[in-house]
């Protein structure tokens, strides 16, 4: 196209024109380099691990929460036995969801076939098969946190019943049918509940209040199953988180106190007088229970130091005892920048701890055998929070 | 896909064709020959300030701009090289600037050679200031190069200067009015109003006023290749209002001054991030922003004097009815006040050497009904001192700028008192004869302090924070070609290669839960880039003329904060590369305007995995003119296709940006 151009060829010119090719050149190169990819679902990365054929659980279902906003709440599978860890399994087992698990995944469970994801700014409850990770259906709840099970449904705490009604600040607990996979009825709770537990034919939950600091709310509502009816609030510290049932008809919960002057603690409710049996002057960010022993860790911010302590201890809920026991003893515990999930195989007593990182960051799964040695550690999705066994 | 990319390709290379295939060159009158000639030679003066300036300086000003597929300053300033503009789409998404990745914090936005502070969170959208009154946008990397400034002209790591349009009249014009308005997509109306008035021989006065209205609705598509959604952004409504006038005066001792006052309300939806189940967002967000600023400039005989005050009161009130507290909706309330001024003194010790002294004093407060707020008050103290060393060839301009702040609060805790005293060398250099070519380098240590935000935001905001450093080492060059009589009338060029080092950086981090993060002095990011910026204009024939500018910038910025994290990896949503070209022909009374970005593939967050891969994105704008001269009344026709193919992207990872848009602008002046 230069050669085409009228024009004379005198000796500047056609330094001109090396000036305009140079040119032409540097825009073609920009232009062809703008290619795209073709987008497609982001594939999972399967990692082998130490495979354990006895086991018996077959494995957990991890929810990574992903940071709010960046939608990348993902599913990570644990195969004992085989020893394999799958990273991201939602996109390929359901590639035609519209963007995928969705923003923050807040809570997991299985029962019968079926596994439960909570996903919380989504404001959905997703059900797959949990076989195939395959989803069933998803049921709409706005603002949703956890989820527990009782005789056949589903219970699903909510932080608001209603968005946008200024009247309206308290949470509530939603029935779903495990067969009709639909909302039956729901009922209001304390403002911003958040983790449940069923004893008897009761359920707890734990009221935080989160939304109007420093008017924290401080109690645990118990609703009776049978008439679905809040029958009675329980007085326990402000800004309630964890709650935890042990096999002894005690409840473990967790109160985050205000992050300023009230420090984090642990109260244990004896659910047959409905009253704090003992208060624990420890803080307690998360905790899992398996037979008589609760394993828990603290993560506090100082406004002397500005920095986080964390700890990790264990206690026996038999008789309501601190252990001098550590669930971890290899030093790994130094390598956690952040814990933010922990469960125990109920068979092998193995914990399982999560390392959220910077929460925006890829994070790291690590089993501690039951001498609390790592046995092994795997990258997982970004802030990897909750469990659900698989037997 | 590929073929869409083939397509493009050829689309450059053929509207290139069409700006080099000139025709016969008619013999020109001599009035016209004359008219061209000062063209050239306005152009040649624009250029030649790029030329000189030791830290690298890219403007827009004036047609250029005017000509531009551009609403806001921010669309136009994607336009420079090693900038990248964090976009959240729609005309009401927040957009700021962010230079040679140090952050957004580290650019200083002036406006009319005023600050713009934002002591809340040290950030200004750019999609605010509208392109209406901008008579010509400068950035500076580094800072401007010259010692007669504000103390503030030194503290920042890079400096984006807007200058509204001042007024200007010819022999026997006593005033000029341009009402202007512009229609489109996104159901934009934005009618405006400039009123120029020359009041005295001494005196001038300049009223500009702008109403825009959107309902801010546009496509997008979702998809991963199995599913494929096209869904409607909604929400984005947004009506503003600026007014903002100003008096220009000149005194005997031909010393200047001028007193301006702006006021801008506006009132928006804010939608949120598209995620999985989530489309629709009631948040609402107003802002207020007023100030009154006053100047005065004495650049004659060897003491040289400049003053600045600056008075701006800013309001936001941000409303989510999503977050119902015991209280009601939550209903958030935001408010700054700032006081400022500022003195600047040269004096010239011989004909080739100068020295400065500047200082500044900015008290910054801010009110929020927020739990536990603070209330806090910032006294900021700025002296600079400057030398400058100007040969022949030969520039050298150094300075020390002394910082002390200290922040008081009404209770809990305040962040105290900080100093810091801060270098900063330049130099540029003309090692031949000819004027054509010449080298430049500068140094520069600067930091940014901790904002309202970061110290005193509740649950978040950390006092213990220090401020958050960079250095910048830089070596480029400029060359300038003229040719006389030629089809390719002038080339300019300049390129520069830098290094950066940002440490500790400001980032949240994890606390006990998702509800309490933390501010700390974490990260340290290292960056390695080059800027190439080429200019061209080719006289085609006698009414034919063309430009055609191009800008590229390589960046790798990485992540060296700690080896166990994302180490080496490059920070979220730097591409390696990216580049802008704008190609224009005027022909008669006709302007023709192309214009192309092109960003490549980034992270959105620190983890290069694919998880996090964004797509790369770019976009063509067209735009076609018509003048219409009518004695000494101009009517100008505007008809603008921004995105023509269409490409869905995103800036920020679930912000997705429109596709095609449409903008059709009439405007008369006199």
């Amino acid at each position: 196209m230069i050669a085409s151009s009228t024009l004379n060829t005198n000796c500047l010119q056609m330094r001109n024109i090396h000036v305009i090719a140079g040119f032409y050149i540097l825009l073609t190169s920009l232009a062809l380099s703008a290619c795209r990819k073709d987008p497609k679902p982001v594939e999972e990365v399967v990692t082998q691990l130490v495979a354990d054929p006895n086991s018996v659980a077959k494995g957990f279902y991890l929810v990574n929460e992903g940071n709010m906003n960046m939608n990348k709440a993902s599913l990570d599978y644990l195969d004992f036995r085989k020893g394999i860890y799958r990273k991201n399994i939602f996109n390929e087992a359901n590639p035609e969801v519209v963007k995928g698990l969705g923003d923050v995944g807040s809570d997991i469970a299985v029962y019968g076939s079926k596994l439960y994801v909570v996903v919380n700014v989504s404001n959905k409850v997703e059900v797959l098969d949990v076989n195939t990770g395959k989803r069933i259906t998803q049921i709409n709840i706005t603002n949703c946190r956890y989820v527990t099970f009782h005789k056949g449904k589903v219970y699903v705490s909510a932080y608001l019943g209603e968005v946008g009604d200024p009247t309206a600040p308290n949470g509530i607990v939603a029935q779903i049918d495990t067969a009709t996979l639909r909302e039956e009825k729901r009922i209001e709770v304390g403002r911003q509940p958040e983790e449940m537990a069923v004893v008897g034919d009761k359920i707890y939950v734990a009221n935080s209040g989160g939304y109007s600091p420093p008017n924290y709310e401080r109690t645990v509502s118990v609703i009776d199953v049978a008439s679905f009816k809040v029958v009675k609030n329980i007085d326990v510290a402000i800004n309630l988180h964890r709650l935890k049932a042990d096999k002894y008809g005690d409840l473990y919960v967790t109160s985050r106190g205000d992050y300023y002057d009230i420090p984090s603690r642990l109260f244990v409710i004896d659910t047959k007088t409905e009253t704090i049996k003992k208060t624990f002057d420890i803080g307690v960010s998360n905790l899992a229970i398996a037979d008589d022993i609760a394993y828990y860790y603290s993560t506090e911010f100082s406004y002397q130091t500005g920095q986080n302590t964390i700890t990790y201890g264990m206690l026996n809920v038999k008789d309501e005892q601190l252990l001098d026991r550590r669930f971890i003893t290899d030093g790994t515990d130094k390598k956690i920048m952040i814990p933010y999930g922990i469960a125990v195989n109920p068979f092998s007593k193995e914990v399982f701890v999560t390392d959220a990182k910077d929460y925006v960051s890829p994070g790291t799964l690590y089993c501690f055998d039951s001498t609390g040695k790592q046995k092994y550690s795997v990258t997982t999705g970004d802030i990897p929070a909750h469990f659900a066994f698989i037997y | 896909m590929k073929t869409s990319c083939l397509a493009i390709a050829g689309f450059v290379l053929l509207l290139m064709c069409f700006s080099v295939h000139g025709q016969e060159q008619n013999p020109a009158d001599t009035l016209k020959r004359a008219n061209e000639l000062k063209e050239v030679q306005i152009r040649r003066i624009k250029i030649s300030r790029r030329q000189t300036s030791s830290t690298p300086l890219q403007i827009l000003s004036g047609e250029e701009l005017q000509r531009m597929n551009s609403l806001s300053v921010a669309d136009a300033v994607r336009f420079f090289s090693g900038v990248q503009l964090k976009d959240y789409g729609g005309i009401g998404g927040l957009k700021t600037i962010n230079v040679r990745s140090m952050g957004t914090n580290h650019t200083a936005v002036f406006y009319d050679g005023v600050q713009l502070g934002n002591a809340q969170n040290g950030q200004v959208d750019l999609g605010k200031f509208s392109l209406d009154n901008i008579g010509e946008i400068e950035l500076y990397n580094g800072q401007k190069s010259t010692i007669f400034q504000s103390a503030k002209g030194f503290s920042a790591g890079s400096s984006l200067y807007l200058n509204t349009k001042t007024p200007e009249f010819k022999d026997g014009q006593t005033d000029h009015l341009r009402a202007a308005v512009r229609g489109g997509s996104f159901g934009l109306f934005n009618p405006s109003l400039t009123w120029q008035k020359k009041l005295s021989d001494q005196i001038y006065g300049s009223i500009s006023t702008e109403y825009k209205h959107a309902h801010g609705r546009y496509k997008f598509r979702l998809t991963n290749g199995v599913y494929d959604s096209t869904l409607v952004r909604k929400n984005a409504d947004i009506e503003t209002m600026r007014v903002e006038g100003g008096i220009y005066g000149r005194l005997p001792d031909s010393s200047s001054w001028n007193a301006k006052f702006y006021f801008y309300n506006d009132e928006q939806g804010l939608p949120g991030a598209i995620v999985n189940n989530v489309y629709d967002f009631p948040q609402r967000l107003w802002s207020r922003n007023f100030f009154f600023q006053s100047h005065y400039k004495k650049e004659t005989g060897r003491y040289q004097l400049m003053a600045s005050f600056k008075y701006a009161h800013d309001y936001s009130r941000f409303l989510d009815p999503n977050i119902v507290k015991d209280d009601g909706l939550t209903n958030n309330i935001y408010k700054q006040d700032e006081l400022y001024f500022s003195v600047a003194n040269r004096y010239q010790l011989s004909p080739i050497w100068d020295v400065a002294l500047s200082a500044d004093y900015q008290r910054s407060t801010m009110d929020a009904n927020l739990y536990r707020f603070p209330y806090p008050t910032r006294h900021t103290g700025l002296v600079a001192l400057a030398t400058e060393l100007h040969m022949e060839r030969l520039n050298i301009q150094a300075n020390l700028l002394g910082t002390l702040v200290n922040d008081q609060v009404e209770q809990y805790y305040s962040a105290g008192k900080k100093q810091e005293l801060t270098p900063t060398i330049m130099a540029s250099w003309q090692p031949f004869s000819a004027k054509e070519f010449r080298l430049r380098a500068f140094y520069k240590n600067i930091f940014r302090m901790p904002t309202f935000n970061d110290l005193y935001y509740t649950l978040i905001g950390s006092t213990f924070l220090r401020p958050e450093y960079t250095q910048q080492y830089d070596v480029g060059f400029t060359y300038l070609r003229m040719f006389e009589g030629q089809l390719l009338s002038q080339v300019s060029l300049q390129s520069d290669v830098y290094f950066n080092k940002v440490k500790d950086k400001i980032v949240a981090v994890p606390g006990a839960s998702l509800f309490r993060w933390s501010m700390q002095n974490l990260g340290r990011v290292e960056i390695k880039g080059m800027d190439l910026n080429v200019q061209t204009a080719w006289t085609l024939g006698p009414q034919l003329h063309a430009a055609a500018g191009l800008t590229y910038t390589y960046q790798q910025a990485i992540n060296v904060t700690s080896r166990d994290l994302n180490y080496r990896n490059q920070i979220p949503y730097i591409p390696l590369h990216s580049g802008s070209v704008i190609a224009s022909v005027d022909w008669k009374n006709m302007g023709f305007n192309y214009s192309y970005i092109y960003t490549a593939e980034r992270y959105d967050q620190s983890a290069n995995i694919p998880e996090n891969y964004v797509q790369p994105f770019y976009t063509h704008d067209l735009a076609l003119h018509y003048n219409q001269q009518l004695s000494n009344k101009n009517i100008r026709l505007s008809a603008e296709v921004n995105n023509v193919f269409n490409q869905y992207y995103d800036v920020v990872t679930n912000f997705p940006m429109p596709g095609r848009s449409y903008r059709f602008t009439i405007a008369y002046a006199y």
